[in-house]
């Protein structure tokens, strides 16, 4: 977009190159923390803090002895298979209700559409007690359960992005299939899912990545249970009391900087493969605006 | 209960053609609606049945779990025994006598006076920057944007060993140009910035949305006031502001109503251990109703608290809806 260049003037091109140098200043400030973290992760305890970006001991050892010193491993299974299971089921609960509301027409309908856009407003701090409560009378307290049960019945972003492409497709398409016999349940599955699909992922990216960071369901549901069965946050979390003088530990933080590196690799991973997923599913958070 | 005032704001009620709540025909209904009523009826059905899953889930995991928590608040819940009795307003009345409920709610409203503000002006500052650069802008996007894809864990981690006051790189950094930083993690009054430069570092969510926003703003405009001799100070807020106000108000609320809610980085930078002797000025709100909740496990009190903090949210929120009719301009097809 060239807003306000034009032509090719000696003064557009000086103020080309100062808009590099600044944007460029600005990535080396979101970078520093990486290389910082990445640098601390690979040096001796008594060095962590002398700051320098390219270690003077480098230790490899340090990626391997975290596996030892905390079941890290263990941890990563755990998120990735509660992150799976929440991202699967939001994704596939939040598009049938989407489907309900964008497809078919009910009286009641913008009333309750307007109560799914409602409850994005809702603090989680008023449902966090009672829905732990209902998950203790269901007995279901130190299983998984809890940490993903809720996705079954979709999520109101969710629901609002899966609608909005939902009645973007063409009505024509759906007209064709009624007259040819297909039923309300082909419709979806048949047609509106696999149509669907670039916006699906960026609904499973999403709650990926929101579970794979919930330290507060973490601390609700796991923490009483034993540190193998610590999701990453919760275990990361633990690790930086544990190694931490205050916790009893030696200041060991190079182990926390290797773990911490570890668990944000997924994520790093996750994005370079749904770049455009995400960063349209945020553009779009702003539309509704 | 529910207050429907949000789907009014994201202007994303409207439902399409069939919009109930139009009561007022002008015209008795045509005798052929009669006739169609049972395939009308039909797909009423249908339509019910695709929407189940969610009516479900909010009549258990949100109205019923509100109802629930407006119960709790009221009652003395014992968890051990699954048993409670009723209280009053007892609970209600600790809000006011606990003093450590105004000092969270204080830190936390100081947070977010802080916050909010500094994040919608660096997040607007690097989309007007990328916006002005064009090509090359994706690049640096996705740069941007990787500090949102690490976790919570990780950023307090590295944040609380660079925010060390004496070997950490930032007082370093600062000590090389001469000015002596402060003790960032433990000196009461340097806790909040603290938090707010960790969410800084991760304003390029709400840059992605500022970015998209500027792309819908026509270039003739700024062409035309270019003609008429227009700066680009003058451009910028003459011309982007007003046609992105949907998306500063947009994020104004969105970062207002999360600031109010902080547990993450307060939590894991000074309250993960329950010994913990970190000052009172780390005691954000979110925090401590989280230690009411789960390591008191005073149920009522925190149900309390719950809901002390989202009718303090509701107000916010109303309070910046008003605010925002006045200046806030929708494009021709909203």
């Amino acid at each position: 977009m060239g807003v306000g260049v034009s032509g090719k003037s000696v003064g557009a091109r000086v103020g080309r190159g100062t808009l590099w140098v600044v944007l460029i200043g600005f990535g080396l400030l979101f970078l520093y923390p990486f290389v910082w973290l990445l640098s601390a992760s690979l040096k001796p305890r008594e060095q962590v803090f002398d700051n320098l970006l390219i270690p003077r001991t480098i230790r490899w050892e340090n990626y391997a002895e975290v596996w030892e010193q905390l079941p890290l491993l263990s941890w990563m299974v755990n998120s990735v298979l509660i992150a799976i299971l929440a991202a699967g089921l939001v994704a596939v609960s939040s598009s049938l209700v989407a489907f309900g509301f964008a497809q078919f027409r009910f009286p009641g309908r913008g009333l309750l559409f307007g109560i799914v856009l409602a409850t994005m407003m809702l603090p989680g701090a008023v449902t966090m007690v009672p829905q732990y409560l209902i998950w203790k009378n269901l007995g279901v307290l130190g299983t998984w359960i809890p940490l993903f049960g809720a996705n079954l019945f979709g999520s109101a972003f969710y629901i609002f992005l899966q609608r909005q492409f939902f009645l973007s497709l063409p009505r024509d398409l759906f007209e064709a299939a009624r007259l040819d016999g297909a039923s309300a349940w082909g419709l979806f599955w048949r047609i509106a899912m696999p149509l669907s699909i670039p916006s699906f992922v960026i609904v499973f990216l999403f709650e990926f990545q929101a579970s794979w960071n919930n330290l507060q369901q973490g601390l609700i549901y796991l923490n009483a249970g034993s540190v193998e069965g610590f999701t990453v946050p919760l275990g990361i979390s633990y690790a930086m009391s544990t190694f931490s003088p205050t916790g009893g530990g030696h200041g060991d933080y190079q182990f926390v900087m290797v773990a911490a590196l570890i668990v944000t690799l997924p994520m790093l991973l996750l994005f370079s493969i749904g770049q455009r997923s995400f960063i349209d599913g945020v553009a779009t958070q702003g539309l509704k605006g | 209960m529910v207050v429907t005032d949000p789907a009014s704001i994201t202007g994303a009620a409207d439902s399409g053609p069939s919009a109930p709540g139009t009561a007022h025909e002008k015209t008795p209904r045509p005798p052929v609606k009669r006739r169609r009523s049972s395939a009308a009826r039909r797909e009423a059905i249908t339509g019910y049945l695709f929407i189940a899953p969610w009516i479900i889930g909010f009549l258990v995991f949100t109205a019923g779990a509100m109802i629930f928590s407006l119960v709790i608040s009221f009652s003395d819940y014992n968890v051990a025994t699954n048993a409670s009795r009723p209280a009053g307003v007892e609970n209600y009345a600790r809000l006011f006598d606990d003093p450590k409920v105004a000092v969270s709610l204080g830190n936390t409203l100081f947070y977010a006076v802080m916050a909010v503000p500094l994040e919608i002006v660096f997040a607007l500052l690097l989309a007007v920057l990328l916006a002005r650069l064009g090509r090359g802008a994706g690049f640096f996007r996705t740069l941007y944007y990787l500090p949102k894809m690490t976790p919570a864990v990780a950023t307090a981690s590295v944040f609380l060993l660079l925010l060390n006051g004496n070997t950490g790189a930032i007082n370093r950094g600062l000590a090389a140009i001469g000015i002596e930083g402060p003790q960032w993690l433990i000196d009461p009054a340097w806790v909040k910035p603290s938090i707010v430069l960790m969410t800084l570092w991760g304003v390029s969510g709400t840059m992605v949305i500022f970015l998209a926003a500027l792309k819908n703003v026509p270039v003739e405009l700024y062409e035309v006031a270019a003609l008429d001799g227009a700066g680009p100070i003058r451009r910028f807020f003459a011309i982007t502001v007003p046609m992105i106000s949907g998306a500063i108000f947009f994020n104004v609320i969105v970062l207002t109503i999360a600031a109010l809610q902080v547990f993450d980085q307060a939590y894991l930078l000074f309250w993960r251990d329950q010994t913990n002797a970190s000052p009172e000025s780390s005691l954000f709100y979110g925090v401590y109703l989280f230690q009411q909740a789960f390591r008191q496990f005073d149920f009522g009190f925190a149900s309390a608290m719950a809901w002390l903090l989202f009718v303090i949210i509701m107000l916010i929120t109303l309070v910046q809806v008003r605010f925002s009719r006045r200046f806030v301009f929708y494009g021709g097809e909203r």
